[in-house]
Protein backbone atom coordinates (compact mmCIF):
# COMPACT_ATOMS: atom_id res chain seq x y z
CA UNK A 1 0.00 0.00 0.00
CA UNK A 2 1.49 3.48 -0.89
CA UNK A 3 2.62 5.52 1.89
CA UNK A 4 1.25 9.29 2.21
CA UNK A 5 2.11 12.08 3.74
CA UNK A 6 -0.37 15.17 3.75
CA UNK A 7 -0.72 18.24 5.90
CA UNK A 8 -4.26 18.82 6.84
CA UNK A 9 -5.23 22.11 9.02
CA UNK A 10 -1.76 22.64 10.09
CA UNK A 11 -0.92 19.06 11.02
CA UNK A 12 1.11 16.69 9.19
CA UNK A 13 -0.25 12.65 9.08
CA UNK A 14 1.74 9.57 7.70
CA UNK A 15 -0.86 7.03 6.38
CA UNK A 16 -0.75 3.81 4.34
CA UNK A 17 -3.81 4.06 2.09
CA UNK A 18 -4.98 2.25 -0.72
CA UNK A 19 -4.92 3.67 -4.30
CA UNK A 20 -8.61 3.81 -4.41
CA UNK A 21 -8.95 5.48 -1.61
CA UNK A 22 -11.26 9.07 -1.92
CA UNK A 23 -9.65 12.35 -0.41
CA UNK A 24 -12.99 12.76 1.10
CA UNK A 25 -13.26 9.09 2.39
CA UNK A 26 -9.87 9.50 4.29
CA UNK A 27 -10.29 13.14 5.76
CA UNK A 28 -13.59 11.77 7.31
CA UNK A 29 -13.03 7.44 7.98
CA UNK A 30 -9.23 8.11 8.88
CA UNK A 31 -8.65 12.02 10.50
CA UNK A 32 -12.17 12.28 11.53
CA UNK A 33 -12.65 15.26 9.86
CA UNK A 34 -16.55 14.86 9.44
CA UNK A 35 -16.90 18.64 8.64
CA UNK A 36 -16.63 17.61 5.04
CA UNK A 37 -19.28 16.10 4.00
CA UNK A 38 -20.41 13.43 1.17
CA UNK A 39 -22.75 15.24 -1.19
CA UNK A 40 -23.42 13.79 -4.41
CA UNK A 41 -20.89 11.60 -5.70
CA UNK A 42 -20.69 12.51 -8.79
CA UNK A 43 -18.76 15.98 -8.97
CA UNK A 44 -22.16 17.68 -9.09
CA UNK A 45 -22.83 19.20 -5.92
CA UNK A 46 -19.51 20.72 -4.32
CA UNK A 47 -20.70 19.77 -0.82
CA UNK A 48 -17.11 17.91 -0.54
CA UNK A 49 -15.20 21.27 -1.64
CA UNK A 50 -11.82 21.46 -0.05
CA UNK A 51 -8.28 23.07 -0.29
CA UNK A 52 -5.39 21.33 -1.81
CA UNK A 53 -2.21 23.38 -2.24
CA UNK A 54 -4.71 26.29 -1.86
CA UNK A 55 -6.94 25.67 -4.62
CA UNK A 56 -10.48 24.76 -4.54
CA UNK A 57 -11.11 21.02 -5.59
CA UNK A 58 -14.61 18.52 -5.07
CA UNK A 59 -12.46 15.96 -2.51
CA UNK A 60 -14.64 13.42 -3.83
CA UNK A 61 -12.78 13.48 -7.22
CA UNK A 62 -9.51 13.39 -5.69
CA UNK A 63 -7.69 10.34 -5.03
CA UNK A 64 -5.67 10.51 -1.66
CA UNK A 65 -2.36 9.11 -2.88
CA UNK A 66 -2.90 12.48 -5.78
CA UNK A 67 -2.16 14.40 -2.26
CA UNK A 68 0.25 12.91 -1.15
CA UNK A 69 2.94 15.72 -0.18
CA UNK A 70 0.15 18.23 -0.08
CA UNK A 71 -1.39 20.74 2.20
CA UNK A 72 -5.00 20.01 2.61
CA UNK A 73 -7.40 22.62 4.39
CA UNK A 74 -10.71 21.65 5.65
CA UNK A 75 -13.73 23.34 6.97
CA UNK A 76 -12.31 22.62 10.18
CA UNK A 77 -9.24 24.69 9.49
CA UNK A 78 -11.16 27.90 9.17
CA UNK A 79 -10.32 30.45 11.85
CA UNK A 80 -9.04 30.72 15.23
CA UNK A 81 -10.96 28.11 17.51
CA UNK A 82 -10.97 30.03 21.12
CA UNK A 83 -9.06 33.29 19.15
CA UNK A 84 -10.67 36.78 19.09
CA UNK A 85 -13.02 38.37 16.56
CA UNK A 86 -15.35 41.03 16.65
CA UNK A 87 -18.45 40.39 18.70
CA UNK A 88 -21.44 38.94 16.41
CA UNK A 89 -24.52 39.88 16.71
CA UNK A 90 -25.98 36.53 16.28
CA UNK A 91 -26.14 34.57 19.63
CA UNK A 92 -24.04 31.23 18.55
CA UNK A 93 -21.46 31.74 16.80
CA UNK A 94 -18.35 30.80 18.40
CA UNK A 95 -15.86 32.57 19.26
CA UNK A 96 -12.73 33.12 16.24
CA UNK A 97 -15.00 31.74 13.81
CA UNK A 98 -14.08 32.77 10.22
CA UNK A 99 -15.21 35.74 8.71
CA UNK A 100 -16.93 33.75 5.98
CA UNK A 101 -18.34 31.51 8.92
CA UNK A 102 -19.89 34.66 10.73
CA UNK A 103 -21.34 35.93 7.15
CA UNK A 104 -22.89 32.73 6.63
CA UNK A 105 -24.46 32.80 10.04
CA UNK A 106 -25.93 36.52 10.23
CA UNK A 107 -27.52 36.38 6.72
CA UNK A 108 -29.21 32.97 7.07
CA UNK A 109 -27.30 31.59 4.41
CA UNK A 110 -28.27 28.16 5.10
CA UNK A 111 -31.34 26.20 5.99
CA UNK A 112 -29.79 22.83 6.31
CA UNK A 113 -26.33 23.11 6.21
CA UNK A 114 -25.49 20.84 3.97
CA UNK A 115 -23.70 22.35 1.27
CA UNK A 116 -21.94 25.31 3.64
CA UNK A 117 -18.49 23.52 4.70
CA UNK A 118 -18.45 23.15 0.52
CA UNK A 119 -20.03 26.35 0.19
CA UNK A 120 -17.28 28.41 2.00
CA UNK A 121 -14.26 26.45 1.15
CA UNK A 122 -15.39 27.82 -2.47
CA UNK A 123 -15.90 31.26 -1.13
CA UNK A 124 -12.29 30.95 0.55
CA UNK A 125 -11.08 30.54 -3.42
CA UNK A 126 -13.18 32.88 -5.34
CA UNK A 127 -12.13 35.69 -2.49
CA UNK A 128 -8.33 34.55 -2.52
CA UNK A 129 -8.62 35.82 -6.42
CA UNK A 130 -11.04 38.30 -6.64
CA UNK A 131 -11.19 40.08 -2.87
CA UNK A 132 -14.41 42.34 -4.03
CA UNK A 133 -16.29 39.81 -5.94
CA UNK A 134 -20.05 41.74 -7.78
CA UNK A 135 -22.88 39.48 -7.08
CA UNK A 136 -22.38 38.29 -10.63
CA UNK A 137 -19.11 37.48 -9.64
CA UNK A 138 -19.58 35.32 -6.85
CA UNK A 139 -22.43 33.37 -8.49
CA UNK A 140 -20.27 32.28 -11.26
CA UNK A 141 -17.64 31.65 -8.43
CA UNK A 142 -19.87 29.28 -6.91
CA UNK A 143 -21.38 27.46 -9.98
CA UNK A 144 -19.84 24.22 -8.89
CA UNK A 145 -21.78 24.29 -5.75
CA UNK A 146 -25.45 23.56 -5.47
CA UNK A 147 -27.65 24.58 -2.31
CA UNK A 148 -31.26 22.82 -2.64
CA UNK A 149 -32.96 25.29 0.29
CA UNK A 150 -31.84 28.51 0.18
CA UNK A 151 -32.36 29.81 -3.18
CA UNK A 152 -28.46 31.22 -2.87
CA UNK A 153 -29.80 34.94 -2.18
CA UNK A 154 -28.66 34.82 1.49
CA UNK A 155 -25.45 33.03 0.57
CA UNK A 156 -24.50 35.84 -2.39
CA UNK A 157 -25.18 38.51 0.47
CA UNK A 158 -23.35 36.52 3.12
CA UNK A 159 -20.26 36.48 0.36
CA UNK A 160 -19.49 39.91 -0.16
CA UNK A 161 -20.21 40.78 3.62
CA UNK A 162 -17.54 39.00 4.47
CA UNK A 163 -15.26 39.70 1.42
CA UNK A 164 -16.39 43.55 2.98
CA UNK A 165 -15.17 42.28 6.30
CA UNK A 166 -12.28 40.45 5.21
CA UNK A 167 -10.90 43.51 3.46
CA UNK A 168 -11.26 45.56 6.07
CA UNK A 169 -9.65 43.14 8.48
CA UNK A 170 -6.28 43.49 5.86
CA UNK A 171 -6.44 47.22 5.83
CA UNK A 172 -5.90 47.11 9.34
CA UNK A 173 -3.12 44.51 9.31
CA UNK A 174 -1.54 46.95 6.66
CA UNK A 175 -1.91 50.41 8.39
CA UNK A 176 -2.18 49.63 11.79
CA UNK B 1 -19.31 4.54 -4.48
CA UNK B 2 -16.08 3.60 -4.04
CA UNK B 3 -14.01 2.60 -7.16
CA UNK B 4 -12.99 -0.85 -7.56
CA UNK B 5 -8.95 -1.65 -6.72
CA UNK B 6 -6.48 -0.87 -9.20
CA UNK B 7 -2.84 -0.95 -9.33
CA UNK B 8 -1.20 2.48 -8.66
CA UNK B 9 1.98 4.19 -10.72
CA UNK B 10 2.93 7.91 -10.18
CA UNK B 11 5.88 8.31 -13.01
CA UNK B 12 8.02 11.36 -12.68
CA UNK B 13 8.97 11.81 -16.71
CA UNK B 14 6.85 10.91 -19.56
CA UNK B 15 9.62 8.34 -20.83
CA UNK B 16 9.05 6.11 -17.35
CA UNK B 17 4.87 6.99 -18.46
CA UNK B 18 4.74 5.41 -21.43
CA UNK B 19 6.82 2.27 -20.18
CA UNK B 20 4.22 2.16 -17.43
CA UNK B 21 1.79 2.15 -19.78
CA UNK B 22 2.72 -0.36 -22.19
CA UNK B 23 3.47 -2.69 -19.43
CA UNK B 24 0.54 -2.22 -17.96
CA UNK B 25 -1.53 -3.81 -20.96
CA UNK B 26 -4.90 -2.64 -22.72
CA UNK B 27 -6.58 -3.02 -18.85
CA UNK B 28 -4.58 0.85 -18.05
CA UNK B 29 -5.98 3.75 -17.73
CA UNK B 30 -3.87 7.40 -17.37
CA UNK B 31 -5.00 9.50 -14.87
CA UNK B 32 -4.76 13.26 -15.77
CA UNK B 33 -6.71 15.51 -13.92
CA UNK B 34 -9.30 12.52 -13.27
CA UNK B 35 -12.50 15.10 -13.43
CA UNK B 36 -14.14 12.60 -15.81
CA UNK B 37 -12.00 10.05 -15.11
CA UNK B 38 -12.80 9.69 -11.34
CA UNK B 39 -16.68 10.02 -11.62
CA UNK B 40 -16.54 6.83 -13.98
CA UNK B 41 -14.41 4.91 -11.37
CA UNK B 42 -16.58 5.88 -8.88
CA UNK B 43 -20.37 4.92 -10.27
CA UNK B 44 -17.74 1.87 -11.78
CA UNK B 45 -18.45 2.30 -15.28
CA UNK B 46 -14.58 2.30 -15.35
CA UNK B 47 -12.66 -0.27 -13.43
CA UNK B 48 -8.71 -0.28 -15.27
CA UNK B 49 -6.62 -3.11 -14.01
CA UNK B 50 -4.09 -0.28 -13.24
CA UNK B 51 -3.71 3.70 -12.97
CA UNK B 52 -0.91 5.89 -14.10
CA UNK B 53 -0.76 9.27 -12.47
CA UNK B 54 0.73 11.94 -14.58
CA UNK B 55 0.16 14.29 -11.82
CA UNK B 56 4.33 14.20 -11.75
CA UNK B 57 5.21 14.69 -14.81
CA UNK B 58 5.89 18.35 -14.56
CA UNK B 59 7.07 18.30 -18.26
CA UNK B 60 3.61 17.72 -19.42
CA UNK B 61 2.26 20.98 -17.23
CA UNK B 62 4.55 23.71 -19.80
CA UNK B 63 3.17 25.77 -22.35
CA UNK B 64 5.86 27.14 -24.37
CA UNK B 65 6.30 29.96 -27.53
CA UNK B 66 7.42 27.89 -30.93
CA UNK B 67 7.44 30.62 -32.69
CA UNK B 68 4.36 30.26 -35.02
CA UNK B 69 2.64 28.27 -32.68
CA UNK B 70 2.31 27.42 -29.12
CA UNK B 71 2.45 23.78 -27.40
CA UNK B 72 0.21 23.40 -24.59
CA UNK B 73 1.36 20.51 -22.51
CA UNK B 74 -1.41 17.62 -22.08
CA UNK B 75 -1.62 18.04 -18.09
CA UNK B 76 -1.79 22.04 -18.35
CA UNK B 77 -4.75 22.50 -16.25
CA UNK B 78 -7.89 24.60 -17.41
CA UNK B 79 -7.04 27.03 -14.81
CA UNK B 80 -3.33 27.40 -16.08
CA UNK B 81 -4.68 27.74 -19.48
CA UNK B 82 -7.24 30.69 -18.69
CA UNK B 83 -4.74 32.52 -17.22
CA UNK B 84 -1.44 32.23 -19.68
CA UNK B 85 -0.35 34.97 -20.91
CA UNK B 86 1.03 33.43 -24.27
CA UNK B 87 -2.72 31.52 -24.86
CA UNK B 88 -4.22 34.30 -24.20
CA UNK B 89 -2.17 36.57 -26.61
CA UNK B 90 -1.89 34.10 -29.58
CA UNK B 91 -4.56 31.30 -28.71
CA UNK B 92 -7.56 33.73 -26.72
CA UNK B 93 -10.29 31.43 -28.25
CA UNK B 94 -8.58 28.65 -25.98
CA UNK B 95 -8.82 30.63 -22.86
CA UNK B 96 -12.24 32.14 -23.67
CA UNK B 97 -13.65 28.30 -23.93
CA UNK B 98 -11.85 27.00 -21.25
CA UNK B 99 -13.08 29.64 -18.83
CA UNK B 100 -16.48 28.09 -19.49
CA UNK B 101 -15.26 24.31 -18.79
CA UNK B 102 -17.55 23.43 -15.63
CA UNK B 103 -16.85 25.01 -12.11
CA UNK B 104 -13.34 26.02 -10.94
CA UNK B 105 -12.90 23.22 -8.32
CA UNK B 106 -12.78 21.42 -11.95
CA UNK B 107 -11.09 24.00 -13.65
CA UNK B 108 -8.41 23.40 -10.48
CA UNK B 109 -7.61 19.69 -11.54
CA UNK B 110 -9.29 18.70 -15.25
CA UNK B 111 -6.38 19.17 -18.03
CA UNK B 112 -6.94 20.22 -21.11
CA UNK B 113 -5.12 16.74 -22.39
CA UNK B 114 -7.25 14.89 -20.93
CA UNK B 115 -10.70 16.74 -21.83
CA UNK B 116 -9.80 15.86 -25.39
CA UNK B 117 -8.55 12.58 -24.99
CA UNK B 118 -11.79 12.04 -23.20
CA UNK B 119 -13.37 12.98 -26.50
CA UNK B 120 -16.80 13.83 -25.08
CA UNK B 121 -19.36 15.31 -27.66
CA UNK B 122 -20.62 17.69 -25.26
CA UNK B 123 -17.17 18.98 -24.46
CA UNK B 124 -16.32 22.41 -25.54
CA UNK B 125 -12.24 22.09 -26.00
CA UNK B 126 -12.45 19.27 -28.71
CA UNK B 127 -14.15 21.91 -31.02
CA UNK B 128 -11.70 24.56 -30.21
CA UNK B 129 -8.78 22.14 -30.84
CA UNK B 130 -10.56 21.49 -34.58
CA UNK B 131 -11.42 25.30 -35.06
CA UNK B 132 -7.48 26.35 -34.36
CA UNK B 133 -6.25 23.40 -36.46
CA UNK B 134 -4.75 21.96 -34.01
CA UNK B 135 -2.00 18.98 -34.38
CA UNK B 136 -1.75 16.48 -31.30
CA UNK B 137 1.76 15.11 -30.39
CA UNK B 138 1.41 11.47 -29.01
CA UNK B 139 3.86 8.86 -27.62
CA UNK B 140 4.15 5.73 -26.54
CA UNK B 141 7.87 2.95 -26.43
CA UNK B 142 6.78 2.63 -30.02
CA UNK B 143 7.73 6.01 -31.05
CA UNK B 144 5.91 9.38 -31.74
CA UNK B 145 3.51 10.39 -33.80
CA UNK B 146 1.34 13.49 -34.77
CA UNK B 147 -2.39 13.26 -35.18
CA UNK B 148 -4.50 16.18 -36.77
CA UNK B 149 -7.64 17.88 -35.05
CA UNK B 150 -9.76 16.55 -37.88
CA UNK B 151 -8.06 12.97 -37.50
CA UNK B 152 -8.42 12.89 -34.12
CA UNK B 153 -12.10 12.43 -33.25
CA UNK B 154 -12.78 9.42 -34.66
CA UNK B 155 -16.57 8.61 -32.91
CA UNK B 156 -18.54 9.41 -29.57
CA UNK B 157 -15.87 9.20 -26.95
CA UNK B 158 -12.79 7.68 -28.72
CA UNK B 159 -9.83 9.40 -30.53
CA UNK B 160 -7.49 7.91 -32.74
CA UNK B 161 -4.95 7.21 -29.90
CA UNK B 162 -4.14 3.80 -29.59
CA UNK B 163 -4.11 2.36 -26.23
CA UNK B 164 -0.34 2.59 -25.52
CA UNK B 165 -0.15 5.65 -26.32
CA UNK B 166 0.48 8.89 -24.27
CA UNK B 167 -1.02 12.60 -25.28
CA UNK B 168 2.35 14.65 -24.76
CA UNK B 169 0.94 18.28 -26.18
CA UNK B 170 -1.15 20.22 -28.47
CA UNK B 171 0.49 21.99 -31.04
CA UNK B 172 -1.81 24.99 -32.22
CA UNK B 173 -0.82 27.49 -35.12
CA UNK B 174 -0.74 31.38 -33.54
CA UNK B 175 -3.96 33.13 -34.90
CA UNK B 176 -2.05 36.63 -35.60
CA UNK B 177 -3.74 39.62 -35.08
CA UNK B 178 -6.81 41.00 -36.45
CA UNK B 179 -8.86 38.35 -35.35
CA UNK B 180 -12.06 38.30 -32.58
CA UNK B 181 -13.16 35.23 -30.78
CA UNK B 182 -15.99 33.93 -28.92
CA UNK B 183 -16.93 30.56 -27.37
CA UNK B 184 -21.06 30.83 -27.41
CA UNK B 185 -22.35 28.02 -25.10
CA UNK B 186 -26.07 26.78 -24.37
CA UNK B 187 -26.74 25.24 -21.22
CA UNK B 188 -29.67 25.13 -19.22
CA UNK B 189 -27.60 25.47 -15.90
CA UNK B 190 -24.59 26.76 -14.46
CA UNK B 191 -21.49 24.00 -14.49
CA UNK B 192 -23.58 21.56 -17.42
CA UNK B 193 -22.51 20.77 -20.50
CA UNK B 194 -22.93 22.70 -23.24
CA UNK B 195 -26.42 21.47 -25.66
CA UNK B 196 -24.83 23.39 -28.23
CA UNK B 197 -21.40 25.24 -28.06
CA UNK B 198 -19.71 27.35 -31.18
CA UNK B 199 -16.30 27.75 -31.07
CA UNK B 200 -15.70 30.85 -33.58
CA UNK B 201 -12.67 32.99 -34.85
CA UNK B 202 -13.38 36.29 -37.16
CA UNK B 203 -10.74 38.13 -38.70
CA UNK B 204 -11.82 41.20 -40.62
CA UNK B 205 -10.23 43.85 -42.60
CA UNK B 206 -11.81 47.00 -42.31
CA UNK B 207 -15.72 45.93 -42.79
CA UNK B 208 -14.70 42.90 -44.72
CA UNK B 209 -14.57 39.18 -43.34
CA UNK B 210 -11.41 38.31 -44.49
CA UNK B 211 -11.14 34.65 -42.70
CA UNK B 212 -13.08 32.64 -40.47
CA UNK B 213 -13.19 29.34 -38.04
CA UNK B 214 -15.97 27.94 -37.17
CA UNK B 215 -16.40 24.62 -35.29
CA UNK B 216 -19.21 23.16 -33.36
CA UNK B 217 -19.78 21.08 -29.87
CA UNK B 218 -22.15 18.76 -29.59
CA UNK B 219 -23.73 18.03 -32.80
CA UNK B 220 -22.54 14.64 -33.56
CA UNK B 221 -20.36 12.04 -32.26
CA UNK B 222 -17.28 14.33 -33.07
CA UNK B 223 -17.05 17.71 -33.13
CA UNK B 224 -17.71 19.26 -36.31
CA UNK B 225 -15.69 22.06 -38.50
CA UNK B 226 -18.41 24.33 -40.14
CA UNK B 227 -16.80 24.95 -43.32
CA UNK B 228 -19.92 25.84 -45.15
CA UNK B 229 -20.59 28.89 -42.13
CA UNK B 230 -16.63 29.71 -43.07
CA UNK B 231 -17.11 29.85 -46.99
CA UNK B 232 -19.63 31.75 -46.73
CA UNK B 233 -18.66 34.28 -44.42
CA UNK B 234 -15.06 34.92 -46.43
CA UNK B 235 -15.25 38.21 -48.27
CA UNK B 236 -17.94 39.17 -47.08
CA UNK B 237 -19.21 42.90 -45.39
CA UNK B 238 -19.54 42.72 -41.76
CA UNK B 239 -23.37 42.68 -40.90
CA UNK B 240 -25.78 41.27 -39.64
CA UNK B 241 -27.26 39.91 -42.94
CA UNK B 242 -23.65 38.25 -43.73
CA UNK B 243 -23.83 36.09 -40.59
CA UNK B 244 -27.27 35.53 -40.34
CA UNK B 245 -27.61 33.50 -44.23
CA UNK B 246 -23.99 32.11 -43.24
CA UNK B 247 -25.33 30.76 -40.31
CA UNK B 248 -27.89 29.04 -42.21
CA UNK B 249 -24.81 26.40 -43.38
CA UNK B 250 -24.07 25.52 -39.55
CA UNK B 251 -25.76 22.36 -39.75
CA UNK B 252 -23.97 20.29 -42.84
CA UNK B 253 -22.61 17.83 -41.88
CA UNK B 254 -23.76 17.57 -38.72
CA UNK B 255 -25.74 14.61 -37.13
CA UNK B 256 -26.85 16.16 -33.78
CA UNK B 257 -28.08 13.40 -30.97
CA UNK B 258 -31.89 13.67 -29.42
CA UNK B 259 -31.49 13.25 -25.71
CA UNK B 260 -32.99 14.67 -22.37
CA UNK B 261 -31.43 17.84 -23.17
CA UNK B 262 -33.14 18.52 -26.76
CA UNK B 263 -34.29 16.85 -29.92
CA UNK B 264 -31.97 17.10 -32.95
CA UNK B 265 -34.33 19.41 -34.57
CA UNK B 266 -33.52 21.57 -31.79
CA UNK B 267 -30.09 21.02 -31.72
CA UNK B 268 -29.96 21.77 -35.63
CA UNK B 269 -31.93 25.34 -34.70
CA UNK B 270 -29.53 26.02 -31.60
CA UNK B 271 -26.66 25.41 -33.65
CA UNK B 272 -27.62 28.25 -36.37
CA UNK B 273 -28.64 30.84 -33.65
CA UNK B 274 -25.48 30.71 -31.80
CA UNK B 275 -23.48 30.61 -34.49
CA UNK B 276 -24.69 33.64 -35.63
CA UNK B 277 -24.36 35.43 -32.34
CA UNK B 278 -20.76 33.95 -32.63
CA UNK B 279 -20.07 35.45 -35.67
CA UNK B 280 -21.41 38.58 -34.10
CA UNK B 281 -19.98 38.40 -30.89
CA UNK B 282 -16.10 37.85 -32.78
CA UNK B 283 -16.92 41.05 -34.89
CA UNK B 284 -18.24 43.23 -32.14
Amino acid sequence: MPRVRVEVDGATYEDDVEPRLLLVHYLRERLGKVGTPVGCDTSNCGACTVLLDGMSVKSCSVLTVQADGCDVTTIEGLGSPGGQSPPATGRSVPAGSHPLQRAFHEEHALQCGYCTPGMIMASLDLLRENPDPSEEEVRAGLEGNLCRCTGYQNIVRAVRRAAREMRELAERVVTP
Amino acid sequence: MIPATFDYTRPASVDDAVRALSDAGEDAKLLAGGQSLMPLLRLRLAFPDALIDLGRVDALREIRDEGDTLLVGAMATHHQVIRDPLVRAHLPLLARAAETVADPAVRHRGTFGGSLVHADPAGDLPAVALALDAVFLVRSVRGEREIRASEFFVDWMTSAMEPDELLVGVRMPKLGSGWGVHYEKFHRTAQAWAIVGVACAVRRDGDVVEDARVALTNMGPVPVRAGGVENAVRGRPVSEGTFRSAAEHATEGTEPPSDLHGSAEYRSHLATVLTARALTACTA
